[in-house]
């Protein structure tokens, strides 16, 4: 078999025997870089060959010494741009971080090189995580590795464009309203977003930090639960970590859905859903029905509230989180100004792109004096409310099954002429960031246009192991399918 | 008759505790590093770094909050306080404003008219922030942000005084129950103790507060009593001038003995408050607010109490000697070390007191250690040495903590007990001084002070004085 046509877990299990040492494997991808990377852009920031095969040689050894014996040693991995890699760029593809190098890794990143990842590069995103099309990245659009006259979906759409591509074994992806799941769809790769606090913020550039969660991508969910095992935990160094009494998610990979209960949420196949995702997506129902599962229909509630809640509490957030990008320490300064205040302005007017300054002015004028209360403080009590709406449909259900985006991948330029229509397709995500909830994306088939379609699974607090038991179960039912551009393979 | 003015004046008191560490990360409090070496991705805002609340910080500011009679709110939380400015490193300030952690607390001071409680309307926990540094040589600024991140309370009165005096008790009165504490040195001219003054004017007898402003930058007991004269008198002028008072910021300049104003209240900034997304909310428990509670010190009245009962001293020097906290661990330390109380004090409300005065200095400026006063004690009691050399080798321990054993030994300053060295001295004295001798034995007792003085000098000070009156008397009288 091809190493960009392996699954990081039999990558790592082929590295494990032999049959492929860790500098083949980093090789395979520069490979593929070298082939694809021109058409697709899923990389900011590739780190040089010569270095990633040092450190391959490095992890090498110490697999062969058996200091390193986890599943994923030697396996090649990209990281999304707004997770701090010491000594490397880290530019979360804004303008106004394009030379930064930070000088500390995030604890998700570090964890994962202790277990052996070799990084290989960062990955594209929307300008600091907003956006759903990966559009707003200084550093040009990522393009659907399916068709590249469509986006990959954002924010993680590098991620999860590089895995479709085969430019990596894996990606980390952030997710702060749908921005690993909705790409996912897009992309027809497998994607987490965990329980808020199992996966440590320390060293993740904030976007809306009370939502934001990294997670694994991945092309099945075997590598997506090993993934998350390896980089989850609870961490001193954020304050909102959780210490779980379970991290053992690949103990899920079982097929077995005997009695579980499936809530299928009218609000999520109503108006505005493309009528194929809504058949790719109950067909999902029906697989799991025939293996044993109880699928019944239900009102969540609340759905259309989810949108503003969210855009108010990430904008205020956001508004606040990116006020550090002033161009005093680091990152970009404007080339001629008169004093402080000008220095500050022209920095922010120039570094920042259109999507980001909009939502850094929606997120400062409802944290403002007078409209605190109307905004700010009624999005929280929505939030709150939507959270009860889980927590009653999690009294009845194991978990709840929908879409990830209510419809398949968008054609470049549309969206962003249309920014409420932007925010509308983050609709079926949005509320599982609000109530802190696992949410998973699986592909369950591909459109008449070529184009994949995701299924999401969403479950209560600290439940991602049923979600993985259930897309493991569907996905046996079903072969991985990869873009026609990833069928050529590289040794 | 000329209109009959009332002052009213509330402080906002910002204290910077007295942890190891910063509030929010790893890296150490300690004053006056090299720029920025003490520092980590917390404390310089670098982009992903979170913020973890050092819980020692938590337990002072209860322990304030107790010693001021406050509630403890037992659920806070922290907000973000948003503001650009290079020596902020994030461009926001972690504090606290909807939840703080004490409330409704007050301090008893002493005025003229007796006793009079003033209200402390909240305390709250915050970050310092870094401090910029004008570079005139480059003409650029620069940032050390060795502070930022340095944990600080601030205590907000209710405008419950009325004049400087009280302003000063207050503070004092302040000062004194966070040292006790131990939560904190507070001293002003460092910074570690900082006071803003909130003043309006009003007629007398009225009922309704007139327009206040902020005087900021106040360094000093006596700046920020010259800054209250200054301003009342400012407020005043401009009402009988039939002016209206601008509600606005003041930065103090006390070597001008002027304030100006910095900002309006029209260009007052929107701090944009909202909950620490960062940060979980505290909830403090009975158990852990009961730890705190039994850890709370004895304050200074219970001390000067026991200092008169148990340990003998005269009120007088009880209440100089727990007028600091510093100078109360001292002595207590040296008592504990055996020495006589009414020695100790007599060391420490003597020379100590004249040696900070002369030297311009606090009581929390001691930096002898109790240890060597006490060997010091020690050597006068074995009559190693006399009160005279004593005095010499305490402003030594005074001033460069050295150990008084070695010091005597090494200057050679112990008291000379050779009675056969000291009668060759004393004959060449009688030898020396005719007159003296004749006077004291035609009577004249006083000219025996003289010849002792002059026995001294000769000996460098060294010699017994017991010995040298024993010996003298016994030759003027062969």
């Amino acid at each position: 078999m091809k190493i960009n046509h392996m699954t990081a877990v039999e990558l790592g299990k082929a590295i494990k025997a032999g049959k492929v040492t860790a500098a083949d494997a980093v090789n395979a991808f520069y490979d593929r870089i070298g082939l694809v990377e021109q058409d697709i852009n899923s990389y900011v920031t590739v780190i040089d060959r010569e270095t990633a095969l040092r450190k391959a040689e490095e992890i090498q050894a110490k697999i062969e010494n058996g200091t390193l014996t986890g599943p994923l040693a030697g396996v090649p991995v990209a990281i999304k741009d707004n997770m701090c890699t010491a000594g490397v760029r880290t530019t979360c593809s804004s303008k106004i971080l394009y030379n930064f190098e930070p000088t500390y890794t995030a604890t998700a990143v570090e964890k994962l090189e202790r277990a052996g990842a070799v990084i290989i590069g960062k990955t594209n995103m929307d300008e600091f995580a907003m956006g759903s099309t990966t559009e707003t990245s200084y550093f040009g659009e990522t393009k659907n590795p399916w068709n590249p006259a469509h986006v990959p979906g954002g924010s993680s759409g590098g991620s999860c464009a590089a895995v479709a591509a085969e430019e990596c074994a894996y990606a980390l992806g952030s997710d702060t309203g749908g921005s690993i799941r909705q790409p996912s769809s897009f992309c027809g790769v497998t994607g987490i977003k965990p329980t808020y606090g199992t996966v440590s913020r320390y060293g993740l550039i904030a976007y809306g930090s009370s939502l934001d969660q990294i997670g694994p991508v991945a092309k099945d969910v075997t590598d997506a639960a090993t993934i998350l095992e390896i980089i989850a935990g609870y961490d001193p160094k954020d304050s909102t970590s959780v210490k779980r009494k379970d991290y053992d998610f690949t103990a899920a990979l079982t097929e077995d859905v005997e009695g579980m209960k499936i809530g299928i949420p009218r609000d999520y196949f109503g108006e505005g859903l493309n009528p194929e995702v809504k058949e790719a997506v109950l067909q999902v129902a029906n697989v799991l029905e025939e293996k044993g599962a109880v699928v019944e229909e239900f009102d969540l509630g609340l759905v259309e509230y989810a949108i503003p809640a969210y855009y108010v509490i990430a904008s205020a957030e956001a508004s606040s989180n990116l006020e550090r990008f002033d161009g005093v320490k680091y990152g970009y300064r404007t080339e001629t100004y008169n004093g402080l205040h000008d220095m500050y302005k022209k920095t922010r007017s120039e570094g920042f792109g259109a999507e980001v300054k909009r939502r850094i002015m929606l997120g400062s004028f409802v944290l403002s004096s007078g409209y605190y209360d109307a905004y700010y403080l009624r999005a929280l009590r929505t939030k709150a409310l939507i959270k009860q709406a889980f927590d009653a449909a999690f009294e009845k259900f194991d978990m709840i099954l929908g879409p990830a985006a209510p419809t398949t991948a968008p054609k470049l330029g549309e969206s962003l002429a249309d920014p409420i229509q932007m925010y509308l397709g983050d609709i079926y995500t949005i509320s599982v960031n609000l109530a802190g909830l696992p949410g998973m994306t699986v592909p369950c088939g591909i459109d008449s246009k070529g184009l994949p379609i995701g299924a999401q699974l969403i479950g209560n607090c600290f439940e991602e192991k049923k979600l993985i038991r259930a897309a493991y179960t569907f996905e046996r039912t079903r072969t991985y399918q990869r873009p026609a551009m990833a069928e050529e393979g590289v040794d | 008759m000329a209109k009959q003015y009332e002052t009213v004046i509330g402080l906002e008191v910002h204290v910077e505790l007295a942890t190891k560490t910063k509030i929010f990360c790893g890296c150490s409090t300690e004053f006056g590093g090299e720029p920025n070496t003490h520092t980590c991705p917390v404390c310089t805002g670098m982009p992903g770094s979170l913020p973890v609340l050092n819980k020692q910080v938590v337990e002072y500011a209860m322990a304030v909050g107790l010693a001021t009679n406050c509630e403890i709110t037992r659920y806070c939380k922290f907000d973000r306080k948003n503001y650009f400015y290079p020596d902020n490193p994030q461009n926001y300030q972690i504090s606290q404003l909807y939840l703080p952690i004490c409330k409704n607390g007050y301090v008893e001071i002493e005025t003229p008219d007796g006793p009079k409680k003033i209200g402390i309307h909240e305390i709250h926990m915050e970050e310092d922030a870094g401090k910029l540094i004008h570079d005139d040589w480059e003409d650029c600024s620069l940032v050390d942000f060795n502070r930022s991140g340095v944990p600080l309370i601030e205590i907000v009165s209710e405008p419950d005084m009325r004049s400087a005096d009280e302003v000063i008790a207050y503070l004092e009165k302040l000062r004194l129950l966070i040292q006790y504490l131990g939560a904190s040195d507070c001293k002003l001219n460092e910074g570690s103790m900082r006071a803003d003054v909130n003043l309006s004017v009003r007629e007398a007898g009225s009922e309704t507060f007139g327009t206040r402003t902020e005087t900021k930058n106040l360094n000093s007991f006596k700046a920020i009593a010259r800054a209250i004269a200054n301003e009342q008198e400012r407020q005043i002028d401009l009402l009988e001038a039939g002016e209206q008072v601008i509600q606005e910021t003041r930065r103090w300049d006390d070597n001008k003995e002027y304030s100006y104003a910095m900002r309006s209240k029209e260009d007052a900034q929107d701090y944009r408050y909202f909950p620490e997304p960062d940060l979980v909310p505290i909830s403090i428990s009975e158990e852990w607010l009961e730890q705190v509670k039994a850890a709370q010190p004895e304050f200074r009245d219970a001390k000067r109490a026991r200092y008169v009962a148990e340990l003998g001293i005269p009120e007088y020097d009880a209440d100089i000697l727990t007028a600091s906290k510093k100078m109360a661990d001292i002595f207590e330390a040296v008592v504990a070390l055996g020495k006589k109380p009414k020695e100790v004090s007599n060391w420490l409300m003597v020379e100590t007191m004249r040696l900070l005065k002369d030297n311009n200095m606090e009581p929390e400026d001691i930096s002898f250690s109790p240890e060597h006063l006490a060997a010091l004690i020690t050597l006068i009691e074995e009559h190693t040495i006399n009160r005279t050399v004593a005095k010499e080798v305490f402003e030594q321990i005074f001033r460069e903590d050295v150990d008084p054993v070695a010091y005597v030994e090494e200057k050679g300053l112990k008291m000379d007990s050779n009675a056969d060295e000291l009668q060759a001295v004393i004959a060449r004295v009688l030898e020396e001084n005719p007159q003296s001798v004749a006077d004291y034995r035609a009577g004249k007792q006083k000219a025996i002070g003289f010849l002792v003085g002059q026995t001294m000098r000769a000996t460098q000070g060294k010699a017994n004085p017991g010995m040298v009156n024993q010996i003298l008397i016994k030759m003027l009288n062969q």
